[in-house]
């Protein structure tokens, strides 16, 4: 399977975003607005800490048990006269998908935010085939007229500013008057609900996702604040849901659980505008709602990955708040990152689904600061993933020559602890002394791709092992 | 072998299972039956005036607007009241609902049409299956009584919901909807409506008003 990555290229790709003004002015954005809004919603919640358990239990029980709560869903979507089809890989869930498609005699197909439908890329497939994909969310649409990946996972144009979405829709939107005011976002909102709104009452199959599934009815959940979700599923003859295996969950109070943590991790919101609990085509009686109810569960890659210490990555709900709290992602924004998924649950999901040859860099472009983790409504411990992904890389020789013998060097100090201690004590000693007057360096000998974007601070001149001896020494005196 | 039984049998390697053990399958099956609730916020559990107020204020976070009456009869008026104030034709769509159906709306100028919506309605009327105080959530169930295009393809929506319909929690709500429904089925679609469209996609500037309603009323009879 092609897989069109430029991940390989992460250090690259970080050059250039960290140079492009436009990119810089935007995740502005990410750094003001995701974080105090997360920190606002789970503050007024007092049971958030505990919402957070009960969403990591509920996760790891279902993946336990994901065989039979598979089995139990697909029953359940076949009694209410849906159809259920699976799909090992990328390539099978896009002939499925084709083949419904061609089978509605579609032309035009409009779709809701889905990342996994990123995974699979299948706009290019729908498109080289001459059916017509139309995004719907506001962002996504954005990035689909400038032919660009999704740069966040709730936030698809978050890398953008208003005057290059103003200059996006005066290329496009040719058939409105050349004129007219554009200047105020409210108006370039405006203009996608009209131009959009053709689109979905014309459409003739609604694609959309899956934040998950309930077993216990055969429902499919999604959850949006424009409602652009539900146009894309109700008004079409045809509704194709597209999930990955993981999205599972037993029953609708488990779904509530994470519903709970879901808005609040990712917006700051106590719960999206719209969540929409789908369960088969329209009954008898309806008046509206599609005639065909579809769902293609999509492995690609994830059963793998139970069993392994990357199962934990499997609790993830795509909220983006990783991200959203990733110095990281703040400095080069995601698409840097190179494939789908970006941000801290990027470096851990990419190299699982493409390959660690391919995405060595991302678990490598971390500080380890742990405010993923820390944020993580499902508690996954990405940094120690990272470092799992690190330690394979290492074993299997992935690991740059110069990485290699730096760390070689490192180990022949680290395993001999009075040279270690000699060693230290003098660079920092020296360090301390040189920059002692500015408290920090501009530039360093073999530090460059360090100090040239961030001035490195200078030591205080004693080593960390010296002061604890010391300090220690102080307290039992 | 079929991509279905090749995803079955990786993920039963992968656990180390082969999907007959006893034990397994009596966890699911019992968490399937007993459906626990898990961690219930104390904010919503609380109930008559109380729960009502904690509805209208969350509905009001939401960036809706609410407003009660004391009987189904008010209900065309205060609709009637609530379009005039914003300088909207005095037009309405509904379904087939029968509370909806039995209100007095000759007592007003309001012109009705029936059925789903297919684009061109202004103005749309729905009735709730229930309300959610913990967050100030409608819910609402699809079916020609409240067809599922009159939530989203107008730009003004209106909500009726029934005072002692309103839930401290979405399990109560669950548990109405196993009881009308049956366990384990479901309408085709439930709704849970918090507030009008909007979206953060331009700059993370929140805006009204992105697919769905630009506006979001909501009624509540308190008989």
């Amino acid at each position: 399977m092609t897989v069109h990555s430029t991940s390989p290229q992460f250090k690259q790709n970080a050059a250039r975003a960290l140079k492009d003004g436009q990119l810089q002015k935007a995740l502005g954005n990410v750094k003001q607005g995701f974080i105090d809004k997360r920190r606002m919603a789970a503050d007024k919640l007092p049971e958030f800490e505990s919402l957070r358990d009960s969403a990591r239990d509920i996760k790891n029980h279902t993946l336990e048990h994901l065989d039979l709560y598979l089995e139990a869903y697909e029953e359940k979507v076949q009694a209410s006269g849906g159809h259920v089809h699976f799909a090992r890989d990328a390539q099978e869930a896009r002939d499925i998908i084709l083949a419904i498609c061609r089978e509605a005699g579609a032309k035009t197909v409009t779709k809701g935010k889905s990342m996994i439908s990123e995974e699979i890329e299948i706009n290019r497939h729908l498109e080289a085939n001459g059916i017509r994909p139309v995004e719907t969310d506001l962002g996504e649409y954005i990035i689909q007229l400038r032919g660009e990946l999704p740069s966040h996972i709730i936030a698809p144009a978050v890398h953008l500013n208003a005057t290059q979405v103003e200059q996006d829709f005066r290329r496009v939107h040719t058939h409105l008057d050349a004129k007219r005011d554009l200047s105020e976002p409210v108006q370039l909102l405006t203009e996608a609900r009209a131009v959009l709104r053709e689109r979905f009452l014309a459409a003739d199959v609604g694609i959309t996702g899956a934040n998950f599934l309930v077993a216990e009815t055969g429902t499919s959940i999604i959850v949006t604040n424009e409602g652009n979700g539900d146009l894309t599923q109700i008004l079409p003859k045809t509704h194709i849901v597209l999930a990955s295996i993981e999205k599972i969950v037993p029953t609708l109070e488990d779904a509530s659980q994470l519903l709970r943590v879901l808005a609040r991790s990712a917006t700051g919101q106590e719960i999206s505008v719209y969540t929409t609990f789908s369960t088969g085509p329209r009954r008898s009686a309806d008046a509206d709602g599609p005639e065909n109810y579809h769902v293609v569960l999509i492995d690609n890659g994830r059963s793998s990955m139970l069993g392994t210490s990357f199962e934990e990555m499997l609790r993830c709900i795509r909220c983006g708040a990783c991200m959203n709290h990733c110095p990281v992602y703040h400095a080069v924004g995601g698409h840097a990152y190179g494939w789908v998924y970006p941000g801290p649950m990027g470096a851990v999901l990419t190299p699982s689904l493409i390959g660690v040859d391919q995405a060595g860099h991302l678990p490598n472009a971390s500080t380890f600061c742990g405010r993923c983790e820390s944020v993580c409504p499902v508690r996954i411990p990405l940094p120690k993933l990272m470092r799992h992904w690190r330690e394979r890389e290492f074993e299997r020789h992935l690991t740059p020559a110069t990485v290699r013998s730096g760390l070689r060097f490192w180990g022949f100090f680290a395993k001999r602890p009075a040279l270690y201690r000699l060693a230290t004590r003098a660079a920092m000693a020296t360090l301390g002394f040189m920059g002692r007057q500015r408290g920090r360096f501009t530039w360093l000998p073999l530090a460059k791709g360090w100090t040239k974007y961030r001035d490195f601070p200078a030591p205080q001149g004693e080593t960390f092992q010296a002061r604890w001896q010391r300090e220690r020494k102080g307290r039992a005196a | 072998m079929s991509a279905r039984d090749d995803i079955f049998a990786n993920i039963r390697r992968s656990l180390g299972v082969n999907g007959s053990e006893t034990i397994r399958r009596q966890i699911v099956e019992d968490r399937l039956e007993r459906a626990p609730k898990g961690v219930i916020p104390k904010r919503g559990q609380v109930s008559g005036e109380e729960r009502l107020a904690l509805f209208k204020t969350m509905v009001e976070t939401s960036l809706a607007t609410v407003t009660e009456v004391s009987s189904p009869a008010e209900v065309p008026q205060a609709i009637a009241l609530f379009l005039r104030n914003h300088n909207l034709p005095a037009t309405l769509r509904m379904g087939e609902d029968l509370r909806l159906k039995a209100m007095p709306w000759s007592d007003t100028s309001l012109e009705i049409t029936y059925g789903p919506s297919e684009g061109r309605d202004l103005n749309a009327v729905s009735h709730a299956f229930g309300g959610i105080a913990e967050s100030g959530t409608l819910a609402l169930v699809s079916g020609p009584e409240n067809p599922s295009t009159l939530n989203f393809l107008p730009d003004n929506h209106i909500i009726v919901v029934s005072a002692k319909d309103i839930a401290s929690d979405y399990e109560s709500v669950w548990n109405r909807v196993r009881f009308a429904y049956g366990k384990g089925s479901m309408p085709r679609t439930v709704n849970w409506i918090t507030g009008p469209s909007r979206s953060g996609d331009i700059e993370q500037t929140l805006l009204l008003g992105a697919h769905g309603p630009r506006r979001l009323h909501v009624v509540v009879v308190c008989d």
